[in-house]
C-alpha cells in the first residue's frame, strides 16, 4: 500500500501533526483526520466558500488546497475564532443580527469576515459584498450578514476610538 | 389572548442553537462519526434513457478495501403499493426505482449501484470498476416533447389519469386534471381586453448549500439506525422501512443539522442504500453526495411550459382567466403542477376559469417540492399577463390588482373558499411604501411588481415539555430544523408558560424520542409544530394550577396564570418558585400535545423591484427590492424577515440565471455551483421587508406559515421592471443576458 | 481522485529533473484548476510536483527600467497587493482580482491561469496586449516565448515534457500608455468570461502611436488581433477609430456557442467589450505621464 505523508502544521495556534494521503485535501484533513468538522464542504471546487480557513493569514478555499500542501503552515479555522468560551465579535454580531438560518455556510463566512475585518477595518458595503461573493448563502439573501459585518466593524471602531 | 399583551411572541431572542452553529460544533450529516465506519459511492446511469441489460460488478469487488457492492437487486421485492413521501401519495415501485434503478435508467445520474470501501477515495474508484451493459435509448426532455404523438415512453406501464380516471392509454402524461368554475366563454365575449401568452421556464435546483448525507447502521438486534440530513426524520423512517420491508418500529431515526432543504430534502435517496449495505457489511455505512450527485441525481423543481390567458372589462375587472400548466415532473410522475394550479390565480376573484394541469414524465431527475412548488412557475405566467393588461388599459399595476384581489369568501377555481387573508393588505402595503413613489434615477431603468400566494399546510406534529426544578423547562419536538424553527416553536410554549424564551430548552430528537411530525416544508413547521408546543404547554399549565392549588389548599379552578405568576386569592408564586415545589407537590410535571391542525392560513406575498438593463449586454441588475409579506403574526419577526429575504434571492437566482442547461441526450453541461449561477453577495442590494399581520383566526397566536409565498413573485416582477426598462416582454426563463438581448434584437428588427 | 505521489521541489532544476523522471507529471500551483480536474477525471496523473518551494516562481521583481517579472507561482492576492505592480501596472492588478473570488485569488496564480490555457482565461488576453513574454525552464535550458504564442489548442501550452513555466515579463511601462480588460459575465464575480477584451494603447499627441488588442473566449485559444491594434497606428484618438477597431476585433472573432453563451452573442460581445476597453485605457493614457 502506497505509503502516507505525515504534515507538521499549527491549526487554532496549537501544534498539530497528521497523516494523510497526497490525494486527500486539507479540507478532508481537517473533518475526518484531525476531527475539526467545523469546515464544511458544499461544492469541492471552490466555488461556494463552506470551506474557507485562513492559510497563513490569507482566506482559501480548503478543498482546492492539498493537505501535503499545509507543512509547514498557519491554518485558522472556525473553531479558532472564538476566544476561549467568549464568542468573537463577529459570531455574537451574526447571532444578533439573525444572519444564519440554516447555519451550513456561517463557518466559512466568520472566517472571511474576520479576515477582511483584519485587514480593512472600515469597508463599505460593496466592499463587503465583493470580498464575500466567494462565499454562498443559499438561506439568508446575504442582507443580515452584511449587517453583521458592518455592526462588528462600527463596534470595534467605537471600541478604538 | 390578546396582541398587545405578547411578551415573547414578536421580540427577538437569540436562537437557542446559536452557539453552536457560530462556532462550528454543530452536528450535521456528514460531521457524524461512528467506530468502524465505511463508505459508500453511488454509481449513476450516463445515459438519460437506457434499459439495464447487466451489471457486473466482479471487478470493484476485487479492489482492496471495498467491503461490498450493492444494485437493485439486492431490494426485497415487496409488492406495490401507495406510500406517503411526505408531501403526496407515490408508488412504492417508484420510490425503489429512483433510489437503485431497476430495469431501465431514467435519467442521467440514476443510482444505478452503490460500493461500501474503508475509504471515501477507494469506493469512488470501485464504482468506476462496475461494468453496466446499457441499451440506450431516445428520451423525451421536455413536456411538449414528452406529449409528442410518437415520443419514446418512459414507463412502459403508466397509463395517463384524465379527469381522475384512467383513460388506459399509455403515455408520458400522467395525469391530466382540470378545474372549471363559472363560464369561461361566457366571461371571454365580456371582455373587452384579452391577453393571451406562451411560457417556458427551465428546470431550477433548490440549491441548498449541504449535499444530501447519510449514515446507517444495520444492527445486530436488527434495528436499522440511521443519522442524515433530512427534511422529515419520520419520512426517512417510514420510506427505508417500506423499502427495506421491515416494521417501522425497526428503524431509528436521528435528524441531524441541516444545511437547507427547501424540498428538495423531502425524498429519500441515500439512506435504503446505505442501511443495505451496512446489512451486508456489518459496518456502519456513511454515504455523502457530491454537488454533481446533488444537481443529476436529486429532485430539482419542474421546468413548465405554460399558457396564461385573461380577459378584462376597460375598467380593469377582470372578467375570465384561463391556464394551461404542463409541468415536467421528471422520470416518476409527481410534478407540483396541482398546486401549480391551485395557485396560478389565487391572488385574484374572478368568476370564470378555467385551469388545466398535466403531470408529464421526461428524461430527468425525479423533481422534488421547491418552496411553494409550482407557484413560481405559474405566477411568472400570470404576473406578466396582468402587467400587460394593466398597460394596455393604462390602470396602474396595483390598482389593477386590488381591484381584483382575493377576498374572505372568494372562492378559488379548485374550490375552497378563503377564510380570513390578507391579499389586499399587502397590495396597499405596497402600494404606500416609499419604494413605489421613489425616482428611478436613469436611463434604463424600470420597476415591477407582482404578487402571490401559498395555501401553507397543516399536517401532524408532536410536542413535549417537562418542567426543571430551577423554572426553566424543556421542550422536545421533531421538526428538523431549517431557519429558526426550534426557537419559534420556544417562544410559542414560554409565551404560554409566561416564561422568557431563553428559559425553554428546545431539541429536536429522532423518531423514537418524539410523537409522530410530519415534514419539516409547506410553512408548516412554525404554526403547526409551534401549536403542538402550545397545546404542551397549555397541559403543563394546567398541571401547575393543579400542584399550586394543594400548596395553597384551594380549588385548581380558582388560581390564574399571567405572565409566569400563579394567583388565587391574595396569595402569588411564580414559575420560577413552583417549579422548586414540584417534587413535594406529587413529582414531575410534564406535559404533551400532538395536533393535526385544521386551521391553516395561507401567505400573500409582493415585490417591488427597480432593474437597471444594459442594453448592449442584456445584463439586469438589481437595483432595488421590497419584498412584502402575510405573516399573520410574526412570531420572532427577524426569522420572518429572513424567510422573506432568502426567498427572494432564490426567486432573483431563478428569473435572472439558473438552469439546467441540457444538451440533446440529457446531460446537464453547468452541474457545478460554477456554471449553475446561484446569486453571490455581490449579485444583490439590500433586501427590505414589509411584514404585514392579518392574523391567521386558525391559530393561537395569529400565525400563518411564511416560508414559502416569498419565492413566488420576484420573476414576474422582474419581468414587468425589464418590460418597462427597456421595452420587452420576457416569456422565459431565465432571463439571462443573452436571452434579454436577444428579446432586444427582436424588437429592434 | 486516483492516488498519486508528492513532490515539492527547492530549485527549477531539481523540478525539472523530477519532471524527466515521472513522465505525467502534473504540476501544480495554486491548485485552482489542477484539483478540480483531477476530481472530474478530465485529466490524471500518479505524480504531482508542487512548484510553491521554489524561489523563482514566487517573486516579484520590478525594476522601472527593465519592467516587472512575475514568478509563475505568484498568487493573485499577492500581485494586487504588491505596491509596485499597482502603481505601474494597475490593470494587471485588476485581473488578478477579476480571477474567481477572494478565496480563489489566496491560490490561483496568473502563471497558472496562463498554463491551464483555457479560451476563457481572463489573464492572458492582458498579457497579450501588454507584450508579456514567457520564460520557460526544461531539461535543454531555458527559452523565452512571447505570451501570444504560448496556448496552442484549448488546454494546451507549446511546453514539451519536461518543461515548466518559470515567470512572465513584462516591459517597462511606456509613457503615455494605458491598459484595460473586461469581461462580460452574466453574475458580478466568481464566473468564467463569456468573452473578454484585453487592451494596451500608447499615445502621441492626440494619435494612436500602437495599439494591442486580444481577446478571451471567442476562439479556440486566446485571440491576439493583431489587425485590429495595428489598424489603430497613427490614426487619431477618437470614437470613429475605436469603434473600428471593435469592428475589427469582432470580425476576428471565431466562438462557439455552448452553455456560457452562443456565437452570436460573444461576437456581439466582442465589439461592446473592445471599445469599452479601449475607452478607459485611452483615459489612462491620458491621464499617465
Amino acid at each position: 500500500m502506497p505509503a502516507k505523508v505525515r504534515v507538521q502544521t499549527i491549526i487554532n495556534g496549537e501544534p498539530q501533526e497528521f497523516l494523510c494521503e497526497p490525494r486527500q485535501s486539507l479540507l478532508e484533513c481537517l473533518r475526518d483526520v484531525v476531527g475539526l468538522t467545523g469546515t464544511k464542504e458544499g461544492c469541492n471546487d471552490g466555488n461556494c466558500g463552506a470551506c474557507t480557513v485562513m492559510l497563513d493569514d490569507r482566506v482559501v478555499t480548503s478543498c482546492l488546497v492539498l493537505g501535503v500542501e499545509a507543512e509547514g503552515c498557519r491554518i485558522t479555522t472556525i473553531e479558532g475564532i472564538a476566544m476561549g468560551s467568549e464568542l468573537h465579535p463577529l459570531q455574537r454580531s451574526f447571532l444578533e443580527n439573525a444572519a444564519l438560518q440554516c447555519g451550513i455556510c456561517t463557518p466559512g463566512f466568520i472566517v472571511a469576515a474576520k479576515a477582511l475585518l483584519d485587514h480593512d477595518p472600515n469597508p463599505s458595503e460593496e466592499q463587503i459584498r465583493l470580498w464575500l461573493a466567494n462565499n454562498l448563502c443559499r438561506c439568508t439573501g446575504y442582507d443580515k450578514i452584511i449587517r453583521a459585518v458592518q455592526q462588528a466593524a462600527a463596534q470595534a471602531q467605537e471600541v478604538r476610538a | 389572548m390578546k396582541a398587545q399583551e405578547y411578551s415573547v411572541v414578536g421580540t427577538r431572542p437569540i436562537r437557542h442553537d446559536g452557539a453552536d452553529k457560530v462556532t462550528g460544533r454543530a452536528l450535521y450529516g456528514a460531521d457524524f462519526q461512528m467506530a468502524g465506519l465505511l463508505y459508500g459511492h453511488i454509481l449513476r446511469s450516463p445515459h438519460a434513457h437506457a434499459r439495464i441489460r447487466r451489471i457486473d460488478t466482479t471487478k470493484a469487488e476485487k479492489l482492496p478495501g471495498v467491503k461490498a457492492v450493492l444494485t437493485a437487486a439486492d431490494f426485497p421485492q415487496a409488492p406495490d403499493r401507495l406510500v406517503d413521501l411526505g408531501e403526496g401519495d407515490t408508488p412504492l415501485s417508484y420510490a425503489r426505482g429512483n433510489v437503485l434503478a431497476s430495469g431501465k435508467a431514467l435519467y442521467r445520474g440514476h443510482a444505478v449501484a452503490a460500493v461500501a470501501a474503508s475509504s471515501a477515495h477507494i469506493a469512488e474508484e470501485a464504482a468506476g470498476l462496475i461494468e453496466v451493459d446499457y441499451e440506450v435509448l431516445p428520451c423525451a426532455l421536455t413536456a411538449p416533447e414528452a406529449m409528442r404523438e410518437g415520443a419514446p415512453i418512459i414507463h412502459e406501464d403508466l397509463k395517463t389519469k384524465e379527469f381522475g380516471e384512467s383513460t388506459g392509454r399509455v403515455s408520458n402524461v400522467a395525469e391530466h386534471f382540470r378545474h372549471v368554475m363559472g363560464d369561461i366563454e361566457a366571461g371571454f365575449a365580456e371582455a373587452e381586453v384579452v391577453v393571451e401568452r406562451e411560457f417556458h421556464t427551465a428546470t431550477v435546483h433548490q440549491g441548498y448549500i449541504e449535499p444530501h448525507n447519510a449514515t446507517a447502521l444495520w444492527n445486530t438486534d436488527g434495528r436499522i439506525l440511521i443519522w442524515c440530513s433530512t427534511q422529515g426524520s419520520f419520512v426517512v423512517r417510514d420510506v427505508t422501512a417500506c423499502l427495506l420491508d421491515v416494521p417501522v418500529s425497526r428503524v431509528r431515526v436521528t435528524p441531524m443539522e441541516i444545511g437547507g432543504g427547501f424540498g428538495g430534502k423531502i425524498p429519500v435517496y441515500l439512506e435504503p442504500v446505505a442501511a443495505l449495505l451496512s446489512k451486508k457489511t456489518g459496518h456502519p455505512v456513511k454515504i455523502l453526495m457530491s454537488r454533481k450527485d446533488v444537481f443529476e441525481g436529486t429532485g430539482p423543481t419542474p421546468g413548465s411550459y405554460i399558457k396564461v390567458k385573461i380577459g378584462a372589462r376597460k375598467d380593469g375587472h377582470i372578467t375570465a382567466a384561463q391556464a394551461y400548466l404542463a409541468y415536467e415532473a421528471g422520470a416518476y410522475p409527481g410534478s407540483m403542477v396541482a398546486p401549480g394550479a391551485m395557485c396560478v390565480f389565487a391572488a385574484y376573484d374572478i368568476a370564470n376559469v378555467v385551469i388545466d394541469g398535466f403531470d408529464v414524465v421526461v428524461n430527468k431527475p425525479s423533481t422534488a417540492a421547491y418552496r411553494a412548488p409550482g407557484a413560481t412557475n405559474a405566477a411568472f405566467a400570470t404576473e406578466t399577463v396582468v402587467d400587460e393588461i394593466a398597460e394596455k388599459l393604462g390602470i396602474d399595476p396595483l390598482d389593477l390588482r386590488l381591484k381584483n384581489a382575493a377576498k374572505e369568501g372568494t372562492r378559488r377555481a379548485d374550490g375552497p373558499k378563503y377564510r380570513r387573508i390578507g391579499c389586499v393588505e399587502v397590495i396597499e402595503a405596497m402600494k404606500k411604501h416609499p419604494h413605489y413613489a421613489a425616482p428611478l434615477g436613469g436611463p434604463n431603468r424600470g420597476r415591477g411588481v407582482a404578487v402571490g400566494f401559498w395555501f401553507n399546510v397543516g399536517l401532524p406534529s408532536s410536542c413535549t415539555v417537562s418542567v426543571n426544578a430551577d423554572g426553566t423547562v424543556n421542550l422536545v419536538e421533531g421538526s428538523t430544523d431549517i431557519g429558526g424553527t426550534r426557537t419559534s416553536i420556544a417562544m410559542q410554549a414560554a409565551e404560554v408558560l409566561g416564561i422568557p424564551a431563553e428559559d425553554v430548552r428546545p431539541t429536536v430528537v429522532d423518531t423514537d424520542s418524539v410523537g409522530f411530525t410530519a415534514v419539516t416544508g409547506g410553512s408548516r413547521v412554525t404554526f403547526a409544530t409551534g401549536w403542538a408546543a402550545y397545546e404542551a404547554a397549555q397541559d403543563v399549565m394546567r398541571q401547575l394550577k393543579e400542584r399550586v392549588a394543594k400548596l395553597w389548599e384551594t380549588d385548581a379552578a380558582s388560581v390564574t396564570a399571567d405572565h409566569g405568576v400563579f394567583r388565587s386569592g391574595d396569595k402569588s408564586m411564580t414559575f420560577r418558585e413552583l417549579a422548586a415545589k414540584l417534587d413535594q407537590t406529587g413529582g414531575p410535571v410534564v406535559g404533551s400535545g400532538a395536533v393535526n391542525p385544521r386551521g391553516v392560513g395561507g401567505s400573500f406575498s409582493g415585490n417591488i423591484v427597480d432593474v437597471e438593463v444594459d442594453p448592449e449586454t442584456g445584463k439586469v441588475t438589481i437595483l432595488r427590492f421590497t419584498a412584502v409579506q402575510d405573516a399573520g403574526r410574526a412570531i420572532h419577526p427577524s426569522y420572518v424577515e429572513g424567510q422573506m429575504q432568502g426567498g427572494s434571492a432564490q426567486g432573483i437566482g431563478w428569473a435572472l440565471n439558473e438552469e439546467y442547461y441540457m444538451n440533446r441526450d440529457g446531460t446537464m453541461m453547468n452541474s457545478s455551483l460554477l456554471d449553475y449561477r446561484m446569486p453571490t453577495a455581490l449579485d444583490l442590494p439590500m433586501i427590505d421587508t414589509v411584514i404585514v399581520e392579518v392574523p391567521n383566526p386558525g391559530h393561537p397566536f395569529g400565525a400563518r406559515g411564511v416560508g414559502e409565498a416569498n419565492i413566488i413573485p420576484p420573476p414576474g416582477a422582474i419581468a414587468n421592471a425589464i418590460h418597462r426598462a427597456v421595452g420587452v416582454r420576457m416569456r422565459r426563463l431565465p432571463m439571462n443576458p443573452p436571452a434579454v438581448m436577444e428579446a432586444i434584437w427582436s424588437q429592434r428588427d | 481522485m486516483k492516488w498519486f505521489d508528492y513532490a515539492a521541489p527547492r530549485s527549477v532544476s531539481e523540478a525539472v529533473g523530477l519532471l524527466a523522471s515521472h513522465p505525467g507529471a502534473r504540476l501544480l500551483a495554486g491548485g485552482t484548476d489542477l484539483l478540480v480536474q483531477l476530481r472530474a477525471g478530465r485529466k490524471e496523473t500518479d505524480y504531482v510536483v508542487d512548484l510553491k518551494r521554489i524561489p523563482e516562481l514566487n517573486a516579484i521583481d520590478y525594476d522601472p527600467q527593465r519592467g516587472l517579472t512575475l514568478g509563475a507561482a505568484v498568487p493573485c492576492y499577492r500581485i494586487y497587493g504588491d505596491s509596485a505592480v499597482s502603481r505601474n501596472y494597475p490593470a494587471l492588478a485588476e485581473v488578478a482580482a477579476l480571477i474567481g473570488g477572494t478565496q480563489i485569488q489566496g491560490r490561483a496564480s496568473i502563471g497558472g491561469n496562463l498554463c491551464n490555457a483555457a479560451p476563457s482565461a481572463d489573464s492572458i488576453p492582458l498579457l497579450i496586449a501588454m507584450g508579456a513574454r514567457c520564460r520557460i525552464a526544461g531539461t535543454k535550458g531555458t527559452r523565452e516565448i512571447a505570451v501570444e504564442n504560448f496556448c496552442i489548442a484549448p488546454g494546451r501550452t507549446v511546453l514539451e515534457a519536461g518543461e515548466l513555466l518559470v515567470s512572465l515579463h513584462l516591459p517597462a511601462p511606456k509613457p503615455h500608455s494605458g491598459a484595460r480588460y473586461l469581461r462580460f459575465i452574466p453574475r458580478n464575480e466568481m464566473d468564467i468570461a463569456v468573452a473578454g477584451a484585453g487592451v494596451e494603447v500608447v499615445l502621441e499627441n492626440g494619435t494612436f502611436r500602437s495599439a494591442r488588442i486580444a481577446l478571451a473566449s471567442v476562439a479556440p485559444t486566446p485571440l491576439f488581433v493583431r489587425e485590429a491594434g495595428e489598424g489603430l497606428a497613427g490614426k487619431p484618438v477618437n470614437e470613429a477609430g475605436i469603434a473600428a477597431a471593435a469592428d475589427a476585433a469582432r470580425s476576428a472573432a471565431k466562438p462557439i456557442t455552448d452553455m456560457r453563451g452562443t456565437a452570436e452573442y460573444r461576437r456581439h460581445l466582442c465589439a461592446v467589450l473592445t471599445r469599452r476597453a479601449l475607452e478607459t485605457a485611452v483615459q489612462r493614457a491620458r491621464e499617465a505621464k
